[in-house]
C-alpha cells in the first residue's frame, strides 16, 4: 500500500512541486498519474522511492515511513519498487541482459536463479531475442520493454512507469500499457503517469489527476471506448 | 566475480590512466625496497663492528721492537685485555697485497717500509675500550689508534641521516601516490556518475557501488609494489659481487631469500591500504 498524507515538496529554489496531496493506492491497483507536465507526477514518484523528501506529510510504502528511514535502509526500499524512468536510466555500456541484471546483482541473487529470472522477465516483457544487444542497438518501443523488465527482475511489489510512452508511436505505446496491465493483473502495484488522454478513457482505470502540484480529481474511469483487448 | 570484471574493465578503458597510477606506485615502492635493504645493511654492518672489541694501534716508523715487545707484554698482563696480536711491517704488506692482488700496480708501489707495525687489541667488554685507547694515545711510540667506536659512531650518525632522507623521500612518494591515485579513480568516478546514480536508484549500497572502485586502487598499489620490489631485488643481487668487495669482511650477504619473501609480502600489505584509502577518498566525495 502506498498512502501520501498531506504531502508537500518545496524546492529550494521556491518552486511549491507538491501541495498538501492526500492519496492513497491499494496494493494491486492500477493507477494513471495524469497531469501537464511541471504539475508533479515525477515529484510523487521521487518522494516514493526516497529521491527526495518531503517538505511536510508523511509517506508510507508497505509498513515503511519513507520520510523516515535511515538511510542504510534506502536500498530495501528501493529494491521493492521497480521503476521504470522517464529518461530510462539503462547502462549503454551493457548488455541487455545485463542491464536486467543489475538489480540482481545489486541484491545479490544467486547467478543461476538470475539467469532464470533474467530469461523469465526477457520473454514476458519480449525481447528475448535481443538479450545480447547493447541499448544503442534497440527502438524506442524495446528500450522500454528493457526498462520494465529491469523493473521487473526483482518481483517487485510496486511498478512505477514515468511516462512510460513518451517518445513512441501509438501502437507502440499500446503494447507497452498492455504490458504493464498484464503486469497488474499477476497482483503487482502499477502506477503510471501520462498525459495520453487515450489510454486514460481507453482503460478503465482510477485516474489521479495533477495541476500544478495539486490533486485536481481521483476517480475510477469508465470505458468509453473498445478496450484494446487486455 | 562480476565486481573483478569490473575492475578489470575500467582498468583497460583508460590504460594510459592506470599506467601512471601503477608507475608512481613502483617509485614509492622502489623507495621502500632500497630503505629497507639500507636499514637491514647498516644494522648487520653496525653490529659487526660493535661484536668486535678493538683497538689498532699504530707504531711510529723509528719505535724500537724491543719498545713494541715491552709494550705487548704490558697490555698481556693487563685483566680487561683479551688479546694482543702484534702485526709487523711484513705482516702488513702481506695482508695489503693479499687484498689488493687484482690490482698490481697499487702492489709495485707499496714496500713494507712504508707500513706502519701495529697491535691489534680487543677486551673483554665494550666498555673497556675506551680505557686501552686513552692509554695508547698517550703513549710516545705510537702514531694513531683506531678505535671501532669511531667506526660505529660515524656508521651510524651516517646511515640514520641516510635513513631520514629516505624516509622523507617515501612519505613524499606515498602522497604523490595517493594524490595520483585520488585523481585516476576521480576522474573514473566523475565519469561514472551517471551509472552510479542509476545503480543507488535501483537500490545499490554505497558499499556496492565503492568495491570497484577500491579493489582498482587496491590492484595498482599490487603492480606498483610488485614491480618496485622486483626492480630493487633485481639491482640488489646485481650489485652483490660489487658490495661483497665493497664491505670486506661485514657478513652482509648472501641475503636470505626469506627476506626477500618477507618484504614483498609487506610491501604487498602497504600498497593495499595506500591503494585502497586513495580509491576510498576519490569515492567518498561522490557518495556522501
Amino acid at each position: 500500500m502506498i498512502k501520501l498524507d498531506k504531502v508537500s515538496k518545496k524546492f529550494g529554489t521556491g518552486t511549491l512541486a507538491l501541495s498538501s496531496i492526500d492519496l492513497t493506492i491499494e496494493n494491486g491497483e492500477f493507477v494513471f498519474l495524469v497531469g501537464p507536465s511541471g504539475s508533479g507526477k515525477t515529484t510523487i514518484f521521487r518522494l516514493i522511492t526516497r529521491e527526495l523528501l518531503p517538505t511536510e506529510g508523511t509517506i508510507i510504502v508497505n509498513d515503511w515511513d519513507v520520510a523516515k528511514l535511515p538511510k542504510h535502509k534506502i536500498p530495501h526500499l528501493r529494491k521493492r519498487i521497480g521503476v521504470v524512468f522517464q529518461d530510462l536510466k539503462l547502462l549503454l555500456d551493457r548488455t541487455i541482459f545485463e542491464n536486467i541484471a543489475l538489480p540482481m546483482e545489486i541484491a545479490g541473487v544467486n547467478i543461476l536463479e538470475a539467469k532464470n529470472r533474467i530469461e523469465e522477465v526477457l520473454e514476458q516483457v519480449g525481447i528475448a531475442e535481443h538479450k545480447e544487444k547493447f541499448p544503442i542497438q534497440l527502438s524506442g518501443g524495446e528500450l522500454q520493454r528493457v526498462a520494465i523488465a529491469r523493473a521487473l527482475a526483482l518481483s517487485p511489489d510496486i511498478i512505477l512507469a514515468d511516462e512510460p510512452t513518451g517518445n513512441l508511436d501509438t501502437n507502440t505505446s499500446w503494447e507497452i500499457v498492455k504490458l504493464l496491465s498484464l503486469i497488474n493483473q499477476k497482483g503487482t502495484t502499477v502506477i503510471m503517469a501520462t498525459h495520453n488522454a487515450e489510454f486514460i478513457n481507453g482503460l478503465a482505470k482510477r485516474v489521479v489527476s495533477l495541476d500544478k502540484g495539486r490533486l485536481i480529481s481521483d476517480e475510477k474511469k469508465k470505458k468509453k471506448t473498445k478496450e484494446k483487448n487486455l | 566475480m562480476k565486481t573483478l570484471k569490473t575492475v578489470w574493465h575500467n582498468i583497460r578503458r583508460s590504460p594510459y590512466q592506470a599506467l601512471a597510477a601503477i608507475m608512481v606506485m613502483m617509485l614509492t615502492f622502489l623507495a621502500v625496497s632500497f630503505l629497507t635493504f639500507l636499514i637491514f645493511g647498516s644494522a648487520k654492518a653496525i653490529s659487526y663492528f660493535e661484536s668486535k672489541p678493538q683497538v689498532t694501534a699504530f707504531f711510529r716508523n723509528d719505535t724500537k721492537q724491543s719498545d713494541i715487545n715491552e709494550l705487548e707484554t704490558k697490555l698481556r698482563d693487563t685483566e680487561s685485555i683479551a688479546s694482543v696480536k702484534f702485526v709487523s711491517k711484513e705482516d702488513a704488506l702481506k695482508i695489503y697485497q693479499e687484498q689488493n692482488k687484482n690490482d698490481p700496480l697499487l702492489l709495485d708501489l707499496v714496500t713494507a717500509d712504508i707500513l706502519p707495525a701495529s697491535l691489534e687489541i680487543s677486551t673483554v667488554k665494550i666498555s673497556d675500550l675506551e680505557n686501552v685507547y686513552q692509554t695508547l694515545k698517550s703513549s710516545p711510540l705510537i702514531q694513531e689508534v683506531i678505535f671501532q667506536k669511531d667506526v660505529v659512531s660515524t656508521l651510524t650518525s651516517w646511515t640514520s641521516a641516510l635513513r631520514r632522507v629516505g624516509l622523507v623521500l617515501v612519505i613524499v612518494l606515498s602522497l604523490v601516490s595517493i594524490f595520483i591515485i585520488v585523481t585516476v579513480v576521480g576522474v573514473k568516478v566523475s565519469q561514472k556518475k551517471e551509472d552510479i546514480e542509476i545503480m543507488r536508484l535501483i537500490g545499490a549500497t554505497n558499499w556496492y557501488i565503492r568495491w570497484p572502485f577500491i579493489l582498482e586502487g587496491i590492484f595498482y598499489g599490487f603492480i606498483g609494489a610488485f614491480l618496485g620490489w622486483a626492480v630493487a631485488t633485481v639491482a640488489l643481487l646485481y650489485s652483490v659481487p660489487f658490495l661483497s668487495s665493497f664491505l670486506k669482511g661485514i657478513p652482509i650477504f648472501p641475503v636470505p631469500l626469506l627476506f626477500f619473501a618477507e618484504l614483498l609480502l609487506a610491501e604487498f600489505i602497504l600498497a593495499g591500504i595506500l591503494g585502497a584509502f586513495s580509491s576510498f577518498l576519490a569515492v567518498l566525495r561522490y557518495l556522501k
